[in-house]
């Protein structure tokens, strides 16, 4: 085949992936990622695991040490079949928690911490760039190959140089179109689909070419394998060995999730954890399909190829070799696309892990510096800018650091060992990724430790002795010193880990996020941690809505001042938050809080905001229940008011009868008399003196009636509050001569020895003096006519009372009013004795009350006194309410 | 019927129990001009044992008395072993205008005031 049929083809293919890339970009942009989103696409995208290391060297891993290679497959469809679940918790916790990178993962389990990023950053690009220099290597050796056939000179001048930059180009134009939340690259993963494709194909084509073309069938090769593996030459290096497949299998098992390009298109570009269900299976098929010609193309290369052939190059050589162009050209391009997948998916994902860890960082702490600028959140567009910019730079770098690597070693090494470095360099990473997606007592002290002493280990026993730095000190020769390296890095790393994870405590945001991450809850976000106050002031805010500012202001800084601290915002102690939280279940019941802290401790969601909803909703039902209580006591007032209304009502009503009642009667019994008596004045024969007789009678029971109108008029007056009192001074000794005097009209045949003490009645006092006057005639009256003395004593006395008012007392020796009766005499129509002594209504106690509750005193019957005793009490002052009245 | 010829017989007409003094006045000179023997009762207490101790042949009753209500009497009357006695036919007298309460078991209920002839007609037709 043509060196330049070969670069054009090879160029057309460059430019389908172009083309594929652009247009799935497109799609994606256009919100059309339905087949761009299907699990057969995101699996082809795992097959970014077989870079061209394991498209050309797993061959040559065969023909050197023969089962071995298997290993590579074994572990990753270990993990796939067997540990699907494990993978999707893994999905799911890293799309929970917007991850991009596997350090970004590690550094968010661990408290969000940078630096830990940035050390498995470092890791991750020491690890890769040979790796990545491998990909370039494969790429010019399969030029090579070809190149032998070119009539030209040196046509592979600079090949490498036009490789790296023209990846380096794809990678910047499709892995940095944005700068999405989810880090997703719809481009380039359905490149790499395509890509996968084309590597399948190409592989399995060959393996049936060599099977059916160049052996003679599968009985044919069987035997061939068989007699191989009896070959002197072979049977060393194809012994099993136990120690070197364990390493194996766990480090390309570990190679599965920790290097970058499968974290990328594993976790990064994933969807959601579903696809796991179809990649669980797929994946593993695929690998079985890459894996499956393995053997037979090894055994059927060193049978037909000359001894000194690269034996990985025997995919490309054994066709060439049998003059089959077109099949040499596809499986070319399979390992082109094995070797340029590989190099974007890394380049993306570590400029990722490096803008992210490394520049954006650094770039702020400068800024932050340079303008004392303590808000760096405030300029975010202009990161935004940097970033993609950060990003693209990192590409150039790692896909150069690549070129500068592959240029400088003169790519000698065996591609199958710089792939081992690669993965079992970033397997240091796994101790901590398990722990902290497993343990949550794994804290960012132990992850430090593990992946700092996993690194450095790597880096002496495995890294620099592959690059020709430092030898490792001579181990017995019956350990193999790949397998011991891997099995002491790993597990020094571990027990380090481990180990610091006991002995420290993982801070607040690292128990939460270790929560998080080990029970896959919800993370919390905005809960980047600059000091520990931060998380503090949403405490702060959450507590505020349960308990209302002032009180937990108040909280707050009790709790502050008990650590010692200045300001309202205490340290977030384990101390402080188990006390926040006994507080909170005590106001917003224990269920709730318990229900909050479970989240904590390992329940479901927890972001600051759900616990602020948790928080405002446990308020809100507090405050509806409050409220729906002081609703029920207030509609048990209302009804007790109502039912209070309803008996006073009932009894008005009662009362309101009985006072009609009353009235009717006061009204006809004057009435009757008046009537009957007229009546009879009109018969015939009567004596004058009968005559006369029944004519006072009338006139009498007709002056009765105008009595009673008069006081039912002057009692409705006074009980509506409308009566206007007319305010003067008044001396009390005045008043009561008049009273006296009037009152002496009632039962005038009777005589009352008065006993008063004259000077004491002096006494000038502010009131209505008619009315109080009114007063005094009714009480002396009604004592003239039921006092039942023989000899009948009337005592007035005036005092000054205690509050500066004045108490009048009239008292007579008679027979009193018994104590039932004592509570009556005010109410209306309450005559007690026979209506032939009162002559009135009964209305005259009940006038009396009312007046002096009016002039804003009072009367009362004074129990205990010998006779009826009244007490008639004036306040110093009228009332204020009947102020506007006096003087008038 | 000839009233002079019951004076004869020296029994009771009418036993008046009522506590005013003008209307208890009224009544008498009415009744008695026409020829009953009229006592008077003026107070609740005590009126059912004037009516036991005078047997008389109306009671004219006031509704409204002191210290016991006419209506109570009537009822005690009417509950009386004495068939007899508690067969008295009852004027009830009201002040209350229609309605008064107790008047079920009085021969008849008068409302103050009433004309004197209406009185007097209502006693004749009782005692008759």
């Amino acid at each position: 085949m043509p060196f330049e049929a070969l670069v054009a083809g090879c160029l057309a293919y460059v430019a389908l992936m172009f083309a594929v890339a652009f247009a799935a970009d497109r799609a994606a942009a256009r919100g059309h990622v339905r087949w761009l989103d299907h699990p057969l696409v995101y699996t082809l995208s795992l097959s970014v695991y077989c870079s061209a290391w394991t498209f050309y060297g797993a061959v040559g891993y065969a023909t050197r040490s023969g089962l071995e290679f298997a290993t590579i497959y074994l572990g990753p469809t270990i993990v796939c079949a067997g540990a699907w679940w494990g993978l999707r918790r893994l999905v799911r916790v890293a799309r929970m928690h917007h991850v991009t990178s596997i350090a970004d993962l590690i550094s968010a389990r661990f408290g969000k911490s940078n630096p830990l990023a940035a050390l498995i950053t470092l890791i991750a690009l020491i690890a890769a760039t040979p790796y990545i220099a491998l990909q370039l290597q494969s790429v010019r050796l399969s030029f090579e190959v070809f190149a032998t056939d070119s009539p030209q000179g040196n046509p592979l001048q600079g090949i490498g140089l036009w490789v790296a930059a023209g990846l380096a180009l794809f990678t910047i134009l499709f892995g940095t179109r944005n700068l999405a939340a989810d880090e997703r690259h719809h481009g380039v993963v359905t490149a790499i689909a395509l890509e996968a494709v084309v590597k399948l194909l190409a592989f399995l084509a060959l393996g049936v070419f060599v099977v059916w073309g160049l052996a003679d069938g599968p009985v044919d090769m069987m035997r061939r394998i068989s007699a191989a593996s009896r070959d002197a030459e072979f049977s060393e290096g194809w012994l099993l060995k136990p120690d070197r497949w364990t390493a194996l299998i766990v480090v390309s098992a570990a190679a599965l999730v920790t290097l970058p390009r499968m974290f990328q298109v594993m976790v990064v570009e994933a969807a959601d954890e579903e696809r796991l269900h179809v990649a669980g299976w797929a994946f593993p098929a695929y690998l079985f399909a890459m894996s499956l010609f393995v053997l037979p193309i090894a055994v059927m290369g060193r049978h037909l190829l000359p001894a000194d052939a690269n034996p990985d190059l025997f995919v490309l050589t054994l066709p060439i070799a049998a003059d089959r162009d077109f099949l040499a050209f596809l499986v070319f391009l399979g390992g082109f696309s094995a070797a340029t997948s590989m190099v974007v998916v890394s380049a993306i994902a570590l400029s990722t892990m490096i803008s992210n860890h490394w520049i954006v960082p650094g770039w702020l702490a400068l800024r932050r510096r340079a303008a004392g600028n303590d808000r760096p959140d405030e300029d975010t567009r202009d990161v935004r800018g940097f970033v993609l910019n950060a990003r693209r730079i990192a590409i150039v770098a790692v896909v150069g650091a690549g070129w500068v690597y592959h240029e400088a070693s003169g790519g000698a090494a065996a591609l199958a060992a710089m792939g081992l470095v690669a993965f079992t360099g970033m397997a240091q990473v796994l101790p901590a990724m398990l722990g902290g997606l497993l343990w949550r007592g794994a804290n960012r002290r132990g992850a430090y430790a593990g992946v700092g002493t996993g690194f450095a280990l790597w880096m002496i026993m495995i890294f620099l002795p592959s690059v020709g730095v430092g030898v490792m000190p001579g181990l017995p020769a019956d350990i193999d010193p790949l397998a011991f390296s891997i099995f002491v890095s790993l597990a020094v790393n571990t027990l380090a880990f481990v180990g610091c994870s006991l002995f420290g405590f993982p801070d607040p945001v690292e128990r939460l996020q270790g929560l998080s991450f080990v029970s896959s809850v919800e993370p919390i976000r905005h809960s980047r941690m600059r000091q520990s106050d931060d998380r503090a002031e949403p405490l702060l805010a959450m507590s505020r809505r349960v308990w209302g500012a002032d009180a937990a202001l108040r909280f707050f800084q009790a709790e502050a001042v008990a650590q010692g601290k200045s300001g309202y915002l205490p340290d977030l102690t384990p101390r402080f938050l188990t006390r926040l939280e006994r507080k909170l279940s005590g106001t917003i019941g224990a269920a709730t809080a318990h229900a909050m802290i479970d989240r904590v401790a390992g329940g479901a969601a927890l972001t600051v905001s759900d616990l602020l909803q948790v928080a405002d909703e446990a308020q809100r039902a507090k405050e509806e229940t409050q409220r729906l209580e002081s609703a029920t006591t207030e509609l048990a007032r209302t009804a007790t008011q109502l039912r209070e209304v309803n008996e006073k009502l009932t009894a008005l009503s009662v009362q309101k009868d009985a006072f009609l009642g009353q009235i009717s009667h006061e009204l006809r019994t004057p009435m009757t008399s008046v009537r009957a008596f007229s009546e009879i004045l009109m018969t015939p024969d009567l004596s004058e003196a009968e005559r006369r007789k029944f004519a006072e009678i009338i006139h009498d029971e007709a002056a009765r009636l105008t009595r009673l109108l008069d006081d039912l008029l002057d009692l409705s007056v006074l009980e509506s509050g409308r009566a206007r009192m007319s305010y003067g001074v008044v001396n009390l000794h005045d008043l009561i001569v008049r009273a006296l005097s009037s009152a002496s009209a009632t039962c005038p045949e009777r005589q009352f020895t008065i006993d008063r003490d004259i000077p004491t009645e002096h006494l000038a006092v502010i009131t209505d003096g008619d009315r109080l006057l009114q007063v005094l005639i009714n009480v002396i009256s009604n004592a003239r006519k039921y006092c039942d003395a023989d000899r009948p004593v009337l005592s007035i006395h005036v005092r000054r009372s205690a509050g500066a008012g004045a108490h009048i007392d009239i008292i007579d020796n008679g027979s009193g009013i018994d104590g039932a009766r004592q509570s009556l005499i005010f109410e209306k129509f309450s005559r007690l004795n026979d209506p032939a002594r009162a002559g009135g209504a009964g209305l005259g106690l009940a006038i009396c009350r009312e007046i002096m509750l009016a002039l804003g005193g009072d009367i009362s019957y004074l129990p205990g006194q010998g006779g009826a005793a009244f007490r008639i009490r004036l306040p110093v002052k009228p009332p204020l309410n009947s102020g506007a009245s006096s003087g008038e | 019927m000839n009233p002079k010829g019951r004076a004869a017989q020296m029994t009771l007409d009418i036993l008046m129990i009522e506590d005013e003094p003008n209307i208890a006045e009224a009544l008498r000179f009415i009744l008695t001009r026409d020829g009953w023997r009229v006592d008077l009762h003026h107070d609740g207490m005590g009126g059912i044992e004037q009516i036991r101790r005078c047997r008389p042949r109306l009671v004219i009753l006031d509704l409204m008395l002191p210290n016991r209500s006419g209506a109570e009497i009537l009822a005690e009357l009417r509950a009386e072993s004495d068939l007899a006695l508690a067969r008295t036919p009852v004027l009830l007298l009201t002040a209350r205008g229609q309605g008064a309460e107790g008047g079920q078991q009085a021969d008849i209920v008068l409302a103050k005031p009433f004309a004197n002839d209406e009185l007097r007609a209502t006693v004749r037709d009782l005692l008759d």
